[in-house]
């Protein structure tokens, strides 16, 4: 099935979500590549079907509907590679998301070091840590075996041990673990994933290989200071592949006609970010990509090329939903919304939503209050997330958000809002940017794709990483101020050579037009001591600021963004920030 | 586009395939006849085990102990039973409680004591047609279907009575007299424990309800008896169609199987009335065409059934401004609306 890839030129890319099953080609026209179109169909990973063909065969069927391409063969296999008649394609990449998170038991020495970086681990994929073993645990061996056994994990991770640490500890630790493993029945046998004290490996491997499908990966933890978990997760993406592949029919397949290079959705969104943020106009700059789906919300920061991925089942707007209470309020839900509810409506609504985790808002009422989980998710999220971002060694732990540019974007409820309006002022609203940025959306689901891709084809992820839709640059001055206070002066110079000026005041949303295609250069002067990136009081410059459907918005409303708590009040000043923006 | 289906059919034949979620004992037999409630397979679902260190309790190092371990790997063992020594001064290691050896080395000796099993039930009155090896077994039967939305994980059976005269008919607990005593009670929207707690007390042996409100869903988490919603939460009323079969078949014999909803298995809370009658399998795949019946899931008109009148080609807007796929839906009250497909369910 594999061919050389290398010089490829078409690609089919399939993505199986918990909803929806995409399939999108790319191709190459007038010398570049260019993602030509999108097949759609519902997933079909659950009852009556159980099996993921359905829904693959059907949005590569729509596709060469769109197309007129014939894609697949009459052994209903995507045809590799393409033929002189034009059917086929050349490569072919899959993401999956769809199925149930991963049970994962996290094992390490102590619990603020290895048995958090082990759970750390399991949280860059679509995973639940089930239960937690550590030096510190109270309970004897025979109920750490039991509580194994009870709860069928499908992934023992194990840290512990930095190097020339710790051993005979971590043996210890891993005595429960194979001692569970060697009780399962053999089909049922999880898989195990070592990243501890690699001078321990040999002995890793005879006590466990036997007895569980055994991997392997550097230390998570090869001091107490440092945490990797790159290589780790790379390991992690595989053992998803190989747990979906055993559990979801199809999976198997799919993977066979990627090469066997399928790839958890969340790990290539995160491969695109970290694109992103190596080849981004700014130097200096991070990159952020969020992504609210059903199965998750997804946070990818890229620091100078580093990632740090964070997915949260637990905050995916589908089945798991109902269990969003337990980390929020409905007070911070209806906070965000531009209706009044009752708390009971929105406690009715999560559940009826995870029971029928595929339909849509059809009234204005869950129209708001879809868009307000999708504000208080993504802030759970990124809260979580950013425990994990890099901090300046002696630097307090802020609650605003780094600064990064691009941010992009991701994940219907974002992407296909009614209006780009809604999607950017979700956005301001969740993520609370600071400084300049500019915000991207992925309306048709291309980053995942051409993270897949960029191992396969790296000249088609480069070429291509640009079709993303801009919405425009934000510029959000942090400081404190009385409402009304001058916080930024903005001066913009057109191409034309024309100039305009304003003052914006602390406490408004203001956009300055200007249309996509359009450049500009922008001069921002803090006032008051208010920091716009450069540091307080600092004025600096961007050029070459490129035009969006919003052009340039100055977000003055603070950070963080405190919202009164009068709720008739905050509701209109909702509804007004979204007429602002052009609602 | 690929269409949701639901069931609520007066009379088919219904085949269940009931599993264990791990290798245990089938104890039905091919062309037995179960109740709802009967076991048909049971397996050790939380094993316990407990782990004696030999090594220290000879005072011997591991591979010393190892020659005094008495018991090998699939004994059982009685409580007090000696299970190794005796080493010198006539220590001896014995279990604290009887059990089966597992694992005997590395100067340790693993027993798994006897626990209560996890016990599979039939949940449906009917015949099993088919067995799978130490997994369960797949049981058949005819009569009416209706297929619900919500269930506290409970299954039992018993004589139906109807205690709602219109769809959206409040629940009370002063409905629930003693003369329900061991029945599966219908009611209506429920917004109050104490309905829980007075149908707990008679005892029923099931509660179906159209909806209730989700807060209190710890209370019917609680109830020993099966609590079944045909709509869901919020004060939805009942579907006609499943009104009207269940309300026209009071004083027959009903299976509540309130399980919880599972995508991945296929499994969803359901009413059988077994009926001495034959049907076929239901339809479970579909796709959205013109004329089909139909139930709405959600806001607006959550839970009516409609007729499908006109499915739009590509992206309709809603009045939301959401662009979906879409198609009118002709009410039973006789308004038309535009809704979209991803809130239909086909009744097939």
């Amino acid at each position: 099935m594999a061919t050389s890839i290398v010089n490829a030129d078409s690609m089919l890319a399939i993505d199986v979500g918990a909803v929806n099953t995409r399939a999108l080609l790319f191709d190459v026209v007038e010398g570049k590549y260019r993602f030509l179109a999108r097949g759609t169909a519902p997933s079909t990973a659950v009852a009556p079907f159980r099996h993921i063909s359905e829904g693959v065969h059907l949005a590569i069927e729509q596709l060469q509907n769109i197309t007129g391409r014939t894609l697949l063969g009459e052994d209903q296999r995507v045809i590799i590679p393409s033929q002189a008649d034009g059917s086929g394609v050349d490569a072919c990449v899959a993401t999956i998301s769809a199925g149930n998170p991963l049970k994962v038991v996290a094992v390490g020495l102590l619990e603020d070091i290895s048995t958090q970086s082990a759970q750390n681990l399991a949280s860059a994929t679509y995973a639940q840590v089930v239960d937690v073993l550590s030096l510190n645990d109270r309970r004897k061996q025979a109920a750490r075996i039991d509580s194994i056994l009870r709860l069928r994990p499908d992934v023992i991770v194990v840290a512990g041990g930095t190097e020339k640490g710790a051993s005979q500890s971590v043996m210890n630790l891993l005595e429960s673990v194979g001692l569970a493993c060697y009780l399962f029945p053999e089909a049922d046998r999880p898989e195990v994933l070592y990243a501890g004290n690699q001078s321990l490996t040999e002995e890793v491997k005879s006590s466990l290989e036997s007895f569980s499908f055994l991997h392997l990966a550097p230390n998570l933890r090869p001091t107490f200071e440092a945490e990797q978990l790159g290589p780790a997760q790379a390991e992690l993406a595989q053992i998803y592949r190989i747990v979906r592949s055993k559990k979801i029919p199809g999976v198997q397949e799919l993977d066979s006609w990627a090469g066997g290079n399928l790839m958890p959705t969340a790990n290539a969104f995160g491969r695109m970010i970290r694109c992103h943020s190596r080849f981004t106009p700014n130097p200096g700059k991070s990159a952020l990509g969020v992504d609210v789906g059903a199965s998750a919300t997804t946070i990818a920061a890229a620091f100078s090329g580093e990632l740090t991925l964070g997915v949260y089942p637990q905050f995916g707007l589908g089945e798991s939903i109902s269990g969003l209470l337990s980390h929020t309020t409905t007070e911070e839900i209806t906070r965000w919304m531009t209706v009044e509810v009752s708390n009971d409506y929105i406690r009715n609504y999560l559940h009826n939503k995870a029971i029928y985790p595929t339909t849509i808002p059809a009234t204005a009422e869950e129209l708001a209050l879809e868009q307000a989980l999708a504000r208080v998710v993504l802030r759970l999220a990124l809260r979580k997330a950013s425990s994990n971002f890099p901090r300046k060694p002696g630097a307090a732990a802020s609650n605003l958000l780094p600064s990064f540019d691009p941010i992009l974007a991701s994940g219907s409820v974002i992407t296909e809002a009614p209006t780009r309006a809604q999607s950017l002022l979700m956005l301001l609203d969740a993520l609370q940017p600071t400084g300049y940025t500019s915000i991207w959306l992925d309306q048709y689901n291309l980053l995942p794709a051409l993270g897949a891709a960029a191992a396969v084809n790296p000249l088609l992820t480069v070429q291509e990483a640009s079709d993303v839709i801009p919405l425009g640059v934000v510029v959000s001055p942090v400081g404190e101020a009385s409402y009304g206070t001058p916080a930024l002066r903005v001066r913009v110079t057109y191409e034309t050579g024309d100039t305009a000026t304003k003052e914006v005041k602390y406490g408004a949303l203001e956009v300055i037009p200007l249309p996509a295609g359009k450049n500009a250069s922008l001069s921002l002067q803090p006032l008051h001591r208010f920091d716009a990136g450069w540091g307080q009081g600092h004025g600096g410059s961007v050029k070459n600021v490129p035009g969006g459907p919003f052009g340039i918005v100055i977000d003055t409303r603070g950070r963080p963004l405190r919202l009164t708590n009068d709720p008739a009040k905050r509701r209109e000043l909702l509804k007004k920030w979204l007429m602002v923006v052009g609602g | 586009m690929l269409a949701p289906v639901t069931h609520i059919l007066p009379v088919t034949t219904i085949q269940r395939e009931r599993l264990l979620p791990i290798p245990g004992t089938v104890i039905a037999r091919r062309g037995q006849k179960v109740s709802p409630t009967d076991v048909i397979a049971e397996a050790n679902l939380s094993p316990e085990h407990i782990l004696l260190d030999v090594a220290r309790g000879l005072g011997l190092p591991p591979a010393k102990a190892d020659k005094l371990i008495q018991r090998r790997v699939g004994e059982e063992v009685s409580e007090n039973d000696v299970i190794a020594g005796p080493a010198s001064l006539g220590r001896v290691v014995r279990t604290p409680r009887p059990g089966k050896v597992v694992v005997a080395s590395g100067g340790q000796v693993l027993i798994e004591v006897a626990s209560r099993p996890f016990e599979l039930m039939a949940s449906i009155s009917g015949v099993v047609i088919e067995l799978v090896a130490d997994r369960g077994a797949v049981i058949a039967t005819t009569g009416a279907l209706i297929q619900g939305a919500w269930g506290n994980g409970r299954i039992d059976f018993g004589l139906l009575n109807v205690g709602i005269k219109a769809p959206d008919d409040l629940i009370t607990a002063d409905q629930l007299d003693v003369s329900l005593r061991g029945s599966v009670f219908l009611g209506g929207y429920c917004r109050d424990e104490a309905v829980f707690a007075a149908a707990a007390d008679l005892p029923l042996r099931g509660l179906i309800l159209p909806s209730m409100e989700a807060s209190l869903i710890p209370a019917a988490m609680k109830m020993r008896y099966p609590i079944l919603l045909t709509e869901g939460f919020g004060r939805i009323a009942m579907n006609s169609a499943a009104f009207k079969l269940l309300t026209t078949n009071e004083q027959r014999e009903v299976t509540v199987s309130a399980e919880s909803m599972e995508r991945m298995k296929g499994i969803r809370p359901e009413i059988i009335i077994p009926l001495p009658a034959s049907g076929d399998l239901p339809i479970e795949t579909e796709t959205f065409t013109n004329g089909q019946q139909v139930r709405i899931l959600r806001a607006p008109h959550r839970g009516q059934i409609g007729t499908l009148t006109n499915v739009y080609p590509g992206l309709t807007s809603l009045p939301n401004g959401v662009r979906t796929h879409a198609g009118d839906v002709h009410l039973e009250s006789g308004e038309t609306i535009l809704l979209p497909l991803a809130n239909l369910e086909v009744l097939v």
